[in-house]
This record gives C-alpha cells, sequence and structure tokens, in this order.
C-alpha cells in the first residue's frame, strides 16, 4: 500500500505567504481568545476544592446546586461529569476552612438529601501551592523552549532553531487558544500534553531541516526554495504517517481513556494536527525568509560525518 | 552486511529475559492480606508473633493462603476480602487486647500474588498510585513561625527559672514577635544578665539597650539555631503523623518531608477517608499552664472584661472562659502516653498521663506550689486554643502519672487520649493540597488506561502490518517489545504508576512507531531509488537512526523539563514519559533491526523484500537510474 504517489515536488514554498498568513490569523486569533476568555483553569492553579460524588440515578443538579447554596457557598460549579449520574461540584477556596472540614460537611449535606450520593473523588489545593504551580508550569515552559532552542543552533543554526521554535510555540498558543474558547478545563495534565506536543512536533521540524541539509549538499543546482520544496515532499508521507500512528492512540485515550484524560487527549490531538501543519509548513517558510544558505550547512559537514563509506552521507530519512 | 554478530544477539535475549521476568509480577494481580507490623521498639514482630496471628487465625477457623514473616512484618494472604475482615478482627483481637496499647498495628493491605521464585529476584509489581487504587493524598504545611515563637516562649520561661536560680533580679521578661525582652534595673543586673545568658543560651544572640535610665536586654535566637528549631520541628511533626497513622492502621503508608516546611502524606487504600482526614487534619499542639488566680482574672472570667497582663482567655468545651498565665509549664514534647480510662471511684471516663522524667519533676514542682489552684491543659488547633480541662490542683503529683477527669463522654475521653497519645506536634500544620479518590474509581481507572494502551496499541500494528507487510510485522513486534521493556523498566525501578503515567505510556508507544516509520519509509525509499534489497535495509537503517536520535532527543528536553519542574501528577507523567524514549530506541532501532537480519541477512540473493507497495514515479519495474532531475 501506498498514500503518496507524488510525481513531482509540491511547489509549497510558492505558497509560504498564504501558509504564514493563515497560521498569523490563528494565532491572533488564539490570543483574542486568551485575553478575552482567559483560561478556565483547574483547581490545582486557582486553588479551591473539586468533589466527584456519583448517585444510583441521574443526578437532579438544580436539588445539589441548591443544596451547595444552603451551605452558603457562592460561585460554585455543579455539573455533570462523564455520565449524568455523576456530579462535579467545584468550591472556591476560602480562607481559614480547612479542605476536609468542607468536603466534608458538603458531603454530609448531599447525603441528607440523597442517601445514595457517593464521593468519588475529592481534591483541594491551597492557593498558595496553586500559584507555584503556575509559575512551576512557566518555568518548565521556558526550559523546554531554550532546551530545544540551544539544541537546534548546534545541531543546525540558529536561524532554524529560531524557525522551529516560532513555529512550535505559535502550536502552543493555538491550543491555549482552542481551551480560551470552548472554556475547557486547564489542568497540569494538559500543561503535561502541551509541553510533550512541543517536544513531539519540533521532530518535524528536526526532520525536514535534516532533508534540506542533506539537499543543499546532494542537488547543487537548485535553489533554496527547490530544495525546501523538495524537502518537504519527500518527507511528507512520512510525518503524515507518524502523526497518524501518534494520533490513533490519542483517539484511543480520547474514547476510552475516560473524563480524567479527555481534555489531556484533546490537547494532544489539538497539537498533533497543528503541529504537521506549522512544523512544516510554517517552520520552512520562517528559515527560508530567515535567509538560510547552502554555506550555513555545508562547512562543518565533513568532519562529523558519521559513515565513512559516503562524505555525503548526513542526517537523512 | 545485514548480519548481527552473535553479542548483539545476544544482548537482545538478555534484555527480553529481564523484560519478561520483571514485567510478569504485574499479571499476577493482587491479593488481600492482612499485614501485622510494629509501631513501637517495644512490640516486637518475630516468629512468636507468628505462632499467634497462626493460632489466632485456627481458633477463629479463616482459612488462608499464606502466613509469612517478611521483615519485621507479619504478612497473612488470603483468597477473598471477607476472610481478610474475617482474620483482621482476629488477629487484632489476639494481639491487641481490648483498649490496650501495645504498639502493634494490624491493617489491611493487598499483596502481589506472584511466585515466590520471582519475588526472590526482586521482581515485584509496579506501584500503583493513589488514582489507581484508591486512597488520601495530603500535602501539609508545617506553620514555622509558630514554631519558632513556641520556642521564644519557652525559651522566656527558661529565662525566667535561670535567672531567679542564680538570683539576678530583673524587672520583667516579655515576648514581643520573634524576641525576648528582659527589663532590669542597673547595670551590674545587665551585665550579670548577660553572663547568664552568654553561659547558658547559646541558642540567643543578646543586644542591650539603655532606654531613658531603663536597661533592657533584646534577646533572639540565632539564625542557625533557628534552621535546627525549623528541622526539628519538621521532623517531629513527621514522627507524630506517623504514630498517628499507624493508629489508622495504614498498610503502607507515605510520610515524606517535602522541600522545608512541608509534608506529604500518602494512605493507599483507605476506605474510611473521612475519619483519616478528621485524624490527621487536627493538628493540635497540647499546652499545660496555670490558671491565672487573680481577682482581676476572676472578674474577667466572669464579666468578658479585660484580661490581666501576663495572662490570655481560652474557652472551654462549654463556651465557658478561663484565664490562663501565659507561662507553659509543660508542652505535648513532655508527654509519653495517654490513654483513656474509667475513675475508680466515679466511673466517669477520664484519661490518663504519663510523663517523662523532665516533665513529671517539673509536674511535682508546680503542682506543689499551686495546691487548690487550677491547672489548664490546652489544646491547639489551627493557632486556636481550647482548654480540654482545667482541674483543680488537689495534691502534689508526683512520679508523673496524671488523671485528667471532666465531664466528657467515653468516645471523647478515647479522642482526646489519641490525640495526646499520638504526641503533639511542634508546629501547627495546615492541609494546603487533598487529594481523596475512592477505591470504586481507582479500579475504573486502571480499566480506562488498559484500554486506551490495548486499543491503540491494536490498531497501529494493524495498520503497520497492512501498510508495511513484513517489516510492519517487525514494527509491531518492536513495539511490543517496547512496552514490555518499558512495564519491567518501571516495575525493576518501582516507580509509581498513575492514570497520566498510563497516558504517557499511551503516548509513547504513539510516538515510538514514529522511529519504525521512518526507518520502514526510508527503506522504500532506497528500494525506490534502485538500491538491491540488502543494500535498502542496510542504508534505510543506518541513515534514518540520526534522525531518530534528533528527534528523541528534543522529546527528551521536553521529558526533563517535565520531571525537573512537575509535581505530583505531572512527575509520574514524566517517568514513564522519558523511560518510553529511551526503551524505544533500543527496540525500534536495535531490535527491529536485529529481527530484520535474522529474517533476511541470510539470504544471500535477496530479490525482494517485504515492505509493501514501492511505487515509482514513472511506473517502471525497473530500477530507475535517478527520478531526479539534476
Amino acid at each position: 500500500m501506498e498514500f503518496f504517489k507524488i510525481r513531482k515536488d509540491i511547489p509549497f514554498m510558492k505558497h509560504a505567504l498564504i501558509f504564514n498568513a493563515i497560521s498569523l490569523a490563528t494565532f491572533l486569533l488564539a490570543v483574542f481568545f486568551l485575553f478575552s476568555r482567559g483560561l478556565h483553569l483547574s483547581v490545582e492553579f486557582t486553588g479551591g476544592t473539586v468533589m466527584e460524588v456519583s448517585y444510583s440515578q441521574p443526578a437532579d443538579l438544580t436539588k445539589v446546586r441548591g443544596v451547595v447554596s444552603s451551605l452558603g457557598y457562592t460561585d460554585v460549579q455543579v455539573q455533570n461529569f462523564g455520565t449524568a449520574r455523576d456530579v462535579m461540584i467545584r468550591l472556591p477556596a476560602q480562607k481559614g476552612v480547612s479542605s476536609a472540614q468542607q468536603s466534608d460537611k458538603l458531603m454530609e449535606a448531599l447525603k441528607a438529601q440523597n442517601a445514595e450520593a457517593t464521593m468519588r473523588r475529592t481534591e483541594f489545593v491551597g492557593p498558595q501551592v496553586g500559584e507555584e504551580l503556575a509559575t512551576d508550569g512557566l518555568k518548565a515552559l521556558a526550559f523546554v523552549v531554550i532546551g530545544i532552542m540551544l539544541y537546534l543552533a548546534v545541531r543546525f543554526e540558529w536561524k532554524f532553531s529560531v524557525a522551529a521554535i516560532i513555529a512550535n510555540l505559535h502550536d502552543v498558543i493555538i491550543i491555549l487558544g482552542f481551551f480560551a474558547y470552548f472554556q475547557w478545563e486547564f489542568s497540569l495534565a494538559v500543561l503535561a500534553a502541551v509541553l510533550a506536543v512541543l517536544g513531539y512536533s519540533v521532530n518535524e521540524s528536526v526532520v525536514i531541516f535534516d532533508r534540506i541539509r542533506e539537499n543543499f549538499r546532494r542537488y547543487r543546482k537548485m535553489n533554496t526554495v527547490e530544495i525546501i520544496d523538495n524537502a518537504i515532499t519527500s518527507t511528507i508521507s512520512r510525518t503524515i504517517i507518524t502523526h497518524g500512528s501518534t494520533q490513533i492512540m490519542v483517539l484511543s485515550m480520547l474514547l476510552f481513556g475516560g473524563e480524567t484524560l479527555h481534555y489531556f487527549a484533546m490537547a494532544l490531538t489539538i497539537g498533533i494536527l497543528f503541529g504537521i501543519y506549522s512544523s512544516v509548513f510554517v517552520a520552512a517558510a520562517i528559515a527560508m525568509w530567515l535567509g538560510i544558505h547552502r554555506e550555513d550547512l555545508i562547512k562543518a559537514a565533513p568532519k562529523k560525518d558519521e559513515d565513512p563509506d559516503d562524505p555525503n552521507s548526513g542526517a537523512v530519512v | 552486511m545485514n548480519r548481527y554478530p552473535v553479542w548483539k544477539f545476544a544482548i537482545i535475549v538478555i534484555a527480553l529475559l529481564l523484560g519478561v521476568v520483571y514485567t510478569l509480577p504485574n499479571f499476577f494481580g493482587e491479593a488481600p492480606a492482612v499485614q501485622v507490623s510494629s509501631a513501637k521498639t517495644s512490640a516486637k514482630v518475630d516468629n512468636a508473633t507468628l505462632a499467634r496471628v497462626e493460632d489466632a487465625l485456627k481458633t477463629a477457623n479463616v482459612p488462608t493462603a499464606a502466613v509469612t514473616l517478611e521483615g519485621a512484618s507479619i504478612k497473612a494472604r488470603f483468597d477473598t476480602t471477607e476472610q481478610q475482615l474475617k482474620a483482621k478482627d482476629a488477629i487484632q483481637k489476639a494481639l491487641i487486647p481490648e483498649g490496650a496499647d501495645n504498639g502493634y498495628v494490624v491493617a489491611l493491605n493487598l499483596l502481589s500474588r506472584s511466585p515466590s521464585w520471582l519475588t526472590a529476584l526482586h521482581a515485584s509489581p509496579m506501584y500503583l498510585g493513589l488514582d489507581l487504587r484508591g486512597g488520601v493524598h495530603f500535602m501539609l504545611q508545617v506553620d514555622m513561625k509558630a514554631a519558632l515563637t513556641q520556642k521564644t516562649d519557652s525559651l522566656a520561661g527558661d529565662i525566667r527559672t535561670t535567672l531567679r536560680e542564680k538570683d539576678v533580679r530583673h524587672g520583667g521578661i516579655t515576648r514581643s514577635g520573634q524576641s525576648i525582652e528582659i527589663k532590669v534595673r542597673d547595670q551590674a543586673q545587665l551585665d550579670a544578665a548577660r553572663r547568664v545568658l552568654a553561659d547558658q543560651f547559646a541558642d540567643l544572640q543578646a543586644v542591650d539597650a539603655a532606654e531613658g535610665g531603663e536597661f533592657k536586654i533584646t534577646a533572639s535566637i540565632k539564625p542557625e539555631a533557628a534552621r535546627r528549631v525549623q528541622e526539628q520541628a519538621l521532623k517531629q511533626n513527621i514522627t507524630t503523623l506517623h504514630n498517628r497513622i499507624n493508629e489508622l492502621g495504614v498498610a503502607e503508608p507515605v510520610i515524606q518531608q517535602q522541600g522545608l516546611d512541608r509534608i506529604v502524606v500518602q494512605l493507599p487504600g483507605v476506605q474510611d477517608t473521612a475519619k483519616a482526614k478528621d485524624i490527621l487534619g487536627r493538628t493540635a499542639t497540647l499546652e499545660v499552664r496555670l490558671v491565672d488566680e487573680s481577682t482581676e482574672a476572676r472578674t474577667a472570667e466572669q464579666t468578658n472584661g479585660l484580661v490581666p497582663f501576663g495572662a490570655e482567655r481560652y474557652l472551654d468545651r462549654n463556651g465557658q472562659a478561663v484565664i490562663v498565665k501565659k507561662q507553659v509549664i509543660l508542652t505535648g514534647d513532655n508527654l509519653t502516653d495517654a490513654q483513656p480510662g474509667f475513675d475508680g471511684q466515679t466511673q466517669e471516663p477520664v484519661v490518663n498521663l504519663s510523663l517523662d522524667g523532665k516533665g513529671a519533676r517539673i509536674f511535682k514542682d508546680v503542682t506543689r506550689e499551686n495546691v487548690g489552684k487550677r491547672m489548664a491543659i490546652l489544646l491547639f488547633e489551627k493557632g486556636k486554643g481550647e482548654v480540654v480541662t482545667a482541674p483543680v490542683i488537689r495534691s502534689e503529683i508526683g512520679g508523673g502519672r496524671v488523671q485528667i477527669s471532666g465531664r466528657m463522654t467515653t468516645s471523647e475521653a478515647n479522642d482526646t487520649s489519641l490525640l495526646l497519645r499520638a504526641g503533639s506536634l511542634a508546629a501547627p500544620m495546615e492541609i494546603i493540597e487533598e487529594r481523596t479518590i475512592g477505591p470504586s474509581l481507582g479500579a475504573e481507572n486502571i480499566a480506562k488506561g488498559f484500554n486506551s494502551v490495548t486499543w491503540g496499541f491494536v490498531v497501529i500494528a494493524a495498520f503497520m502490518c497492512i501498510y508495511y507487510m513484513m517489516f510492519g510485522l517487525f514494527s509491531s513486534i518492536s513495539l511490543a517489545v517496547n512496552l514490555l521493556l518499558l512495564v519491567a523498566a518501571l516495575s525493576m525501578l518501582q516507580a509509581t504508576l498513575t492514570l497520566p503515567g498510563m497516558a504517557a505510556m499511551a503516548l509513547a508507544l504513539g510516538m515510538a512507531i514514529d522511529s519504525n516509520v521512518l526507518i520502514n519509509e526510508r527503506v522504500r525509499e532506497e528500494l525506490r531509488m534502485g538500491a538491491s534489497p540488502q543494500a535498502a535495509i542496510h542504508t534505510g537503517y543506518d541513515r534514518a537512526w540520526a534522525t531518530i536520535f534528533d528527534s528523541n532527543i528534543t522529546t527528551l528536553i521536553a521529558g526533563v523539563a517535565l520531571l525537573a519542574f512537575g509535581s505530583g501528577p505531572v512527575r509520574g507523567f514524566a517517568v514513564v514519559h522519558c523511560l518510553g524514549i529511551l526503551t524505544s530506541m533500543f527496540s525500534a532501532v536495535f531490535f527491529s533491526r536485529g529481527l530484520v537480519n535474522l529474517w533476511y541477512g541470510r539470504q544471500k540473493k535477496l530479490k525482494t523484500v517485504s515492505i509493501g507497495t514501492v511505487w515509482r514515479p514513472d511506473g517502471s519495474a525497473l530500477p530507475p537510474t535517478s527520478n531526479h532531475k539534476e
């Protein structure tokens, strides 16, 4: 079987402007939603209490809300979680009231209203912990960005590293934009997914850059645009198949992983889809505009060769 | 050219063997068990105890799968949870007679069913995290400021006593904030007081100042001493938590220090989470002080009036105000035991306290000097004090045995004694993070994670086999080996598997197939360019390696960042993520090459390889010279 029967190199770079305009538009839209709607942060970041209560019959949310507000809580979210029988209650952090008291009291009240209520899970995070998690998350993001940039700068050249990181950070912003637009819950697991996607989709850029470097060596007559087009064309089948395989796994998580893994898988899905697009088209186009030359990549090459039989070999796909 | 030397195959075989051995224990599941361990050095768990446990089970007629002495605990395995519960009652009755606290802890547990030869190889199943097995997780923050304040208070008391012993007169010792102010009348007294401070209180640094004819020494705790106080406070709190949790009967509690002022407590498998929270959340500290019996204090007690200097107002359980002196006579440190009981005469529930040597001496002195006065026992929970009881001292109490009585119910006496017995905390603690997972949710989470991994794997393997034929089969086998090695590595490291960890496992497989796709595509491309099958395999693998290495490094960078900055669930994800990348490099490249070599490598005149369609732009079957217009 072969999905990709491409006779000629596809002139991707002819449309580079369009690709980048689309990217810029989605990016700006994502930024707009991030600012206008903001992220719906999970308790892990904001502090507060989350309780999951399950009933033997579909739960009456209005009654549950009534119980919660009778305890004097305002700004409480009560919603179904997964099935109609499971209810998730989110209480804001309160100064001076311990979590144990909060959740126990509420559970008692819920049991009084309906004896079939059973506690499935509670989670309480103090406000100070939430702040720490948020800063740690930002630190991790910075670490990944700097680490990858350094690695690419050493392995290739600074123009590639800048191009790759711009392309992939724009993925991250777009994932966040989706979470802001749909007001999906942004939790620690989602953050982990975002960072994993960042590391993963840089791969794509690496594969294409590898191919660009190889082409610079091999086809001395081609100009930069042709070289990039050829590199993208010859790697496109691999790119789509690997992303497809990873997406199968993620889909399986989306289908079987339940509510806990839902947004994690969601973030991965968006990341993978936009990852293909941005790391392939956007990264290469940015690299092109930053003005990559044959000389940037070729000069150091002979020293690093790993295969003595083939002086022209480099990292290739 | 496509042959592996024997040693490379040997590495593969050894890796596979290790993988199988260390993965195996995960398949045997867990048996319900009862675990007997010791919380005190006085309670020895040895062969004699083992015999007692066996006897108890025999008399109670509970069939067991095995009763063994492992290290410092006895583990009795059962076939059903029903037997387990029966056995726990029987063992508890035999080892811990009614009301006694002899240091034995009898707890329910789940133990691996894996056969003994695997256990002998130190192959044990992965440790399941709380979200998979159910239980409670707490993070507690120790109030270090309070620890220092408490220490300063007790130092102020010590200075008072010492100065009196040395006959140094002073005009009052007070604590303001974290420092102690000592007022003296003249220069001579100041010098004397300073000498005493320098000799006897190495932890304090003193500064003196003369203010308008008034001499004053301000002493504060030295930074290094303060650090020591904080370390000790944390350590004592951890010990206290250990004791309290032992009272709860949890088989494998995790109590760890995190950072400078935090403690993480994890109680896997705890069913009654409300009780666990209740016992742990009660961060009580105990203090014994004298009740201020002066007339001003008396009126303040009755009328809510102004509290005299050097005293504080606390409420007792009935809401009645009690004015107690600020000076602390004893703290929970001096308490060695507390037991509920009944008064011999009145049959009223009481709490019997035992004090250590120093505590007993102080207590004797204080009670001798204050017969007829009242003494208050205060319990501080979260900075709020409550008078547990304020009995009248009837006579001098020596020997360190104290009985507290005072309108308690039996369960109140039980609770109070448990709190007192578990030792008081050196500093108050507050729960700043809490996670409770019901046991049914844990089992569901396992099923969800397992299903995600299985279905994802099956679909990917099927696709690979259809698309790449034989090479796809090799890739699928490599992927299975990757999973095997990953699970083996996690079991070997005894890493904790959580639901995010299972997600990372699925993701690792999804990403690991990347390497195989790279290789297969490259081999196809070589074939398309007209290379002979053997050469195509060779260059395909060789050239794909550099790319695989690069792409794994970038993924690894993200994984390490998560490991370094992540906490809790994210860390579980990161561990599996990083390990998965490492194992995939072995399985996808080294192992799959081995398979290919084994299959194709020996055929000298290999005409075709089964790698699916090798499509050529010109449609020719013959190798084209070049398909690029150079």
